[in-house]
């Protein structure tokens, strides 16, 4: 038991709490009514010891925690309850944000680095923006605080201990030194490399739309209305790549994991960061018309601190638990909603107080946009984005309504709509058209002077192109039997239109220099990645059909939609397209590649390890050899699924996997993909005889029998070929003296023949038996009794039933679109921050450039696109 | 009338349309009875109901019907409302694996004739969110 860790780590706690009032305190003194660059150097001093004291602060209680993971110390809840003996260090990392503590944590650390950038390269706006971070970082720290002020809970802290926190456990009155030998383990689902870095990911997209919201309430309350776009834009060009990407990785992340049949499932948790990505992507097109074009500077200040706010709004509903069981990210509900919501609170008043405070003085352009503006595009597209948002929002919100009307004492029975993937995507489907449509005309626009001529002439290409191949896709789509609604021709047209738009604007980029490519280039990542969702979204195929011929009759005559098919083990099944064959029952063991048949393995008592029944060997190379202790990863049980397309001949074979899962209801099924360059094949485990139960076995029948008899096992013709010196032994322990005899029974199997060794052992004059299994085939043989004399032997024969596998598959055409896309978008946003890179980030801002009067200066000489 | 305040009014218009939308589609919690009553007056929307299985002495389940080897996309069971209706449901997908251990169960569907039909169900399940549960450690205090 080692508490010494756990009470520096709270201790880190207390003091990186204490440490980032005092910077709050100080860096707001250093700039009370002083103007920005004029600090008082005293107070600004503190600030930066204390903000120092807090990042170290900070880091050692990251240090604390992850020792007491790493060291499997579990006598702290936190260790116990999230980490166990058998979790690679590489999982350990996943543990430590597992839980809600922990990715506090990670929020917290973010900001710390971040906080030291501002403080290096941004030093004149370092006072009023870092006493923001300060003040964020307090209420941050405070949740994880775990201290009682007056009979109130503040934060919980990641160093409880168990018998702190099952305080009722009997063991604990026993002993309270007891330290149980194992952790519960980190739920098997977030074992998975996705879990090591899309949580850090998303952390600091959240903590970077932190560094823009800092700007702007310093811009406002130091009166430097127009100055803090220019150091701010940067920031918000990274968080936007950053928290695009994160939201991607999580959808690959279900993608690959969960059941659900696709990559976005519309839960309020995704939503939770979707909604704030949109309006920090629309308060990025605010920021740059006015860096730019010196105009939408309302709107930029508007929508950085809605962004802000809304990523509170997103904590306070993941966490508060207010959504209840409607999400597959169970965060534990701690008990933080009211300090969850007075952080929400306190900065979303603060924000707003003051941007209304200083509305009218904030300046706006003077001139009128018209249609010849790309400015007005752009604005209609950052709008179009936000309604987006807010359709999102208010939905995800319903569960938030019941709540509010239940404090009220009214009772709502208000839920989520019953089909939300259609809701969702009927709505977000128009704002995708809006978005693609826009970006295509406004990056188009941008790069030229723009009159009527020059408009249709640079507009009539891209048009007519996108409407000749939208007519050519509605012909394929037709050509291949299926259908096409208005809307997704809508779609189809808006995204063709965006990649031929954006793609003609790279084109004429190129000879200006790459790097003002990068709008251009993220625009065609979100117009292919619209295009993807379309294709495997829209057209994704169920291609487990029941093809039987056989109809079941129920109640229900009218056509439902069978998904799903069962698939005897061995037996080969015909499916739209199709020949499938499941063929058995395979674990992971570390160290060989690929998977391996239970039936070559003898479990033992130890589930992480098993013993070689045969040698196990791939590709050639012999690993374990028979008899060999191995280890083994017990939690997954992947079911090996041979697919043959009929029409073309090709062969492969799929993995999905059963998961044993307590924390997520038992057992738990995940897909496996097939990647091919236009289409995925997805399909998963509906439904399986539980490998966590075992089997029930027939009442044993006896036959006698003779070398060279044949009998009939569960319908298989075998033979009793020999009986022999038993030489699978290996978990039987022999000693000298023993005698062990085994039987050889070849039976025949639909693909294969196997032989069956049940074992006779004699030892100290007393009879053992080792029974033998064919698992697939569904046989157990055990040699109960030998009469030597005779020549008979006795065999015990049980059948159970045959394995099988409920299997439910699928197709995604173009999902790759999707994937390219995000990669794509990410490129640009990459380049737009090379770009600014010179100018902001990475310099201390000592000599403001003029940049937008340059900016104008380049657009009058600079020559025409040709086209 | 200036161009900026069309603009404002069309986002307005927008955002009621959403609004709209939203209450449209946006589901609400019955009891059995009262998805009963809609279906008899021909509204088919999909309702959202919470309910409990009814168990015997042993704590198991009854009335559940699922026969995989017949078909797979078949199962049947009876859910109790919070006010203690009972009704049998139908839901054409296979059995969700620890369906017996569940405590609540929601459901999406609606009425057919004298059947529920499920098109989704929702599991809570006792260990679902905090582990307060220690193997073994009784076992293992000397």
């Amino acid at each position: 038991m080692n508490l010494l860790v756990g009470q520096i780590g709270h201790l880190s706690v207390i003091l990186a709490f204490a440490a980032a009032l005092v910077a709050a305190y100080s860096y707001f003194q250093a700039s009370r009514g002083r103007a920005l660059g004029e600090e008082d150097t005293s107070w600004l001093r503190i600030a930066r010891v204390a903000f120092f004291v807090h990042g170290a602060a900070v880091l050692s209680v990251i240090v604390c925690l992850f020792n007491i993971i790493h060291a499997h110390r579990y006598e702290y809840y936190y260790a116990w309850s999230h980490s166990s003996n058998h979790l690679p260090v590489q999982y350990m990392i996943s543990c430590f944000w597992e839980g809600q503590e922990g990715s506090f944590l990670l929020w917290i650390f973010w900001h710390v680095v971040l906080g030291f950038f501002i403080m290096r390269f941004n030093r004149k706006w370092e006072a009023p923006v870092m006493a923001v971070f300060s003040g964020v970082q307090l209420f941050l720290v405070s949740m994880i605080l775990g201290v009682v002020l007056g009979g109130v809970k503040i934060g919980s802290s990641p160093f409880t201990l168990l018998r702190d926190f099952l305080v009722d456990l009997p063991v604990f009155k026993l002993n309270p030194n007891f330290v149980p030998k194992d952790g519960t383990g980190l739920n098997a689902l977030l074992q998975n490399y996705w879990m090591v870095i899309h949580p850090p990911t998303l952390f600091l997209g959240f903590a970077l739309t932190l560094v823009p919201f800092a700007f702007a309430i310093a811009g406002l309350w130091k009166r430097e209305l127009t100055a803090w776009v220019k150091p701010a834009l940067p920031w918000t060009l990274i968080g936007g790549g950053v928290l695009g990407v994160g939201v991607v990785m999580g959808a690959y992340w279900a993608y690959e994991t969960l059941n659900f049949g696709g990559y976005w499932n519309w839960d309020p948790v995704e939503n939770a960061v979707y909604i704030p990505w949109l309006v920090l992507v629309a308060s990025l097109h605010g920021m740059v018309l006015w860096q730019k074009r010196r105009t939408g500077l309302r709107t930029a200040f508007a929508l950085v601190i809605a962004t802000f706010i809304l990523i509170l709004y997103a904590t306070f509903l993941t966490r508060s638990g207010v959504l209840g069981s409607a999400s597959v990210h169970s965060f534990t509900d701690l008990g933080l909603s009211g300090q969850l919501f007075i952080y929400l609170g306190a900065f979303a008043v603060l924000a707003i107080v003051l941007l209304v405070w200083r509305w009218k003085e904030i300046p706006i352009s003077e001139k009128e946009l018209t249609a010849y503006n790309p400015e007005l595009w752009v604005f209609v597209g950052a709008t179009v984005l936000c309604l987006g948002a807010f359709q999102v929002l208010f939905t995800t919100s319903i569960p938030v309504y019941n709540s509010f009307m239940g404090l009220l004492g009214i009772k709502t029975n208000i839920a989520l709509p019953a089909d939300q993937i259609a809701h969702y995507s009927k709505l977000q489907l128009w704002m995708g058209v809006g978005v693609t449509l826009l970006s295509g005309v406004a990056q188009i626009m941008w790069w030229q002077r723009n009159d009527k001529t020059t408009l249709v002439n640079s507009l009539a290409a891209p048009t007519m192109l996108a409407l000749l191949g939208t007519a050519l896709v509605v012909l394929l789509v037709r050509y291949n039997k299926l259908t096409i609604t208005p809307a997704y021709v809508a779609l189809t047209l808006a995204g063709l239109f965006g990649v031929l738009a954006n793609f003609g604007t790279i084109f004429t980029l190129l000879r200006r220099g790459v790097r003002l490519s990068g709008g251009a280039v993220a625009h065609l990542g979100i117009a292919l990645m619209l295009l993807g969702i379309l294709a495997s979204s829209g057209y994704s195929n169920i291609i487990s059909r029941n093809v039987s011929g056989l109809l079941y009759s129920r109640e229900f005559t009218e056509d439902l939609n069978r998904d799903n098919v069962l698939l005897w083990r061995n037996e080969t099944t015909p499916m739209h397209g199709y020949q499938l064959t499941y063929t058995g029952q395979f674990l992971e063991v570390p160290g060989v590649p690929g998977y391996v048949d239970k039936q070559q393995l003898f479990r033992t008592d130890d589930e992480y390890k098993a013993v070689a029944r045969a040698p196990i060997a791939s590709e050639g190379k012999t690993y374990y050899k028979t008899g060999d202790t191995l280890e083994i990863l017990p939690e997954n049980t992947y079911y090996r699924v041979a697919y043959k397309n009929e029409k073309s001949g090709e062969e492969f074979v799929l993995y999905p996997r059963a998961q044993v899962n307590e924390e997520m209801g038992g057992l738990l099924a995940s897909p496996a993909v097939k990647k091919f360059w236009g289409h995925d094949i997805y399909s998963h485990i509906s439904s399986v005889l539980d490998p966590r139960k075992e089997k029930t076995w027939s009442e044993a029948k006896e036959h006698v029998l003779s070398v060279g008899d044949t009998i009939f096992l569960n319908d298989y013709f075998a033979v009793f070929r020999a009986i022999e010196p038993a030489h699978e032994t290996a978990g039987l322990n022999m000693q000298k003296g023993d005698l062990a005899l085994q039987a050889d029974m070849l039976v025949s199997g639909e693909r294969r023949q196997y032989h069956a060794h049940p074992v006779f052992v004699v030892r100290n004059r007393l009879v053992g038996r080792v029974p033998d299994e064919v698992e697939d085939l569904g046989v157990r043989l055990s040699l109960n009794s030998i009469d030597p004399v005779a020549g008979k032997f006795t065999f015990a024969v049980s059948t159970s039933q045959k394995d099988y596998v409920i299997l439910k598959a699928m197709e995604k055409p173009f999902i790759n679109l999707l994937w390219s896309g995000t990669l794509l978008m990410a490129l640009g946003f990459g380049l737009s921050v090379w770009q600014r890179g010179g100018k902001g980030v990475l310099t201390t801002d000592a000599t403001p450039a003029p940049e937008a009067s340059a900016e104008a200066g380049n657009r009058a000489i600079r020559p025409q696109p040709v086209s | 009338m200036k161009k900026t305040h069309i603009f404002v009014l069309a986002i307005i218009a927008v955002a009621a349309a959403i609004v709209f939308s939203t209450t449209a589609d946006a589901s609400v919690y019955v009891g059995f009875g009262e998805a009963r009553q809609r279906a008899a007056e021909g509204n088919v929307t999909k309702v959202h109901v919470v309910g409990k299985l009814p168990r015997d002495a042993q704590k198991r389940p009854m009335g559940l019907e699922y026969d995989p080897l017949t078909d797979p996309n078949y199962f049947a069971f009876t859910l109790v409302d919070t006010n203690r209706v009972a009704q049998r449901v139908i839901y054409n997908n296979p059995k969700p694996q620890d369906f017996d251990a569940s405590e609540q169960v929601v459901i999406t569907g609606s009425m057919k004739g004298q059947i529920f039909m499920a098109d989704n169900i929702l599991l809570k399940c006792p260990s679902k969110y905090v582990k307060k549960d220690l193997k073994g450690a009784t076992a293992s205090v000397n």
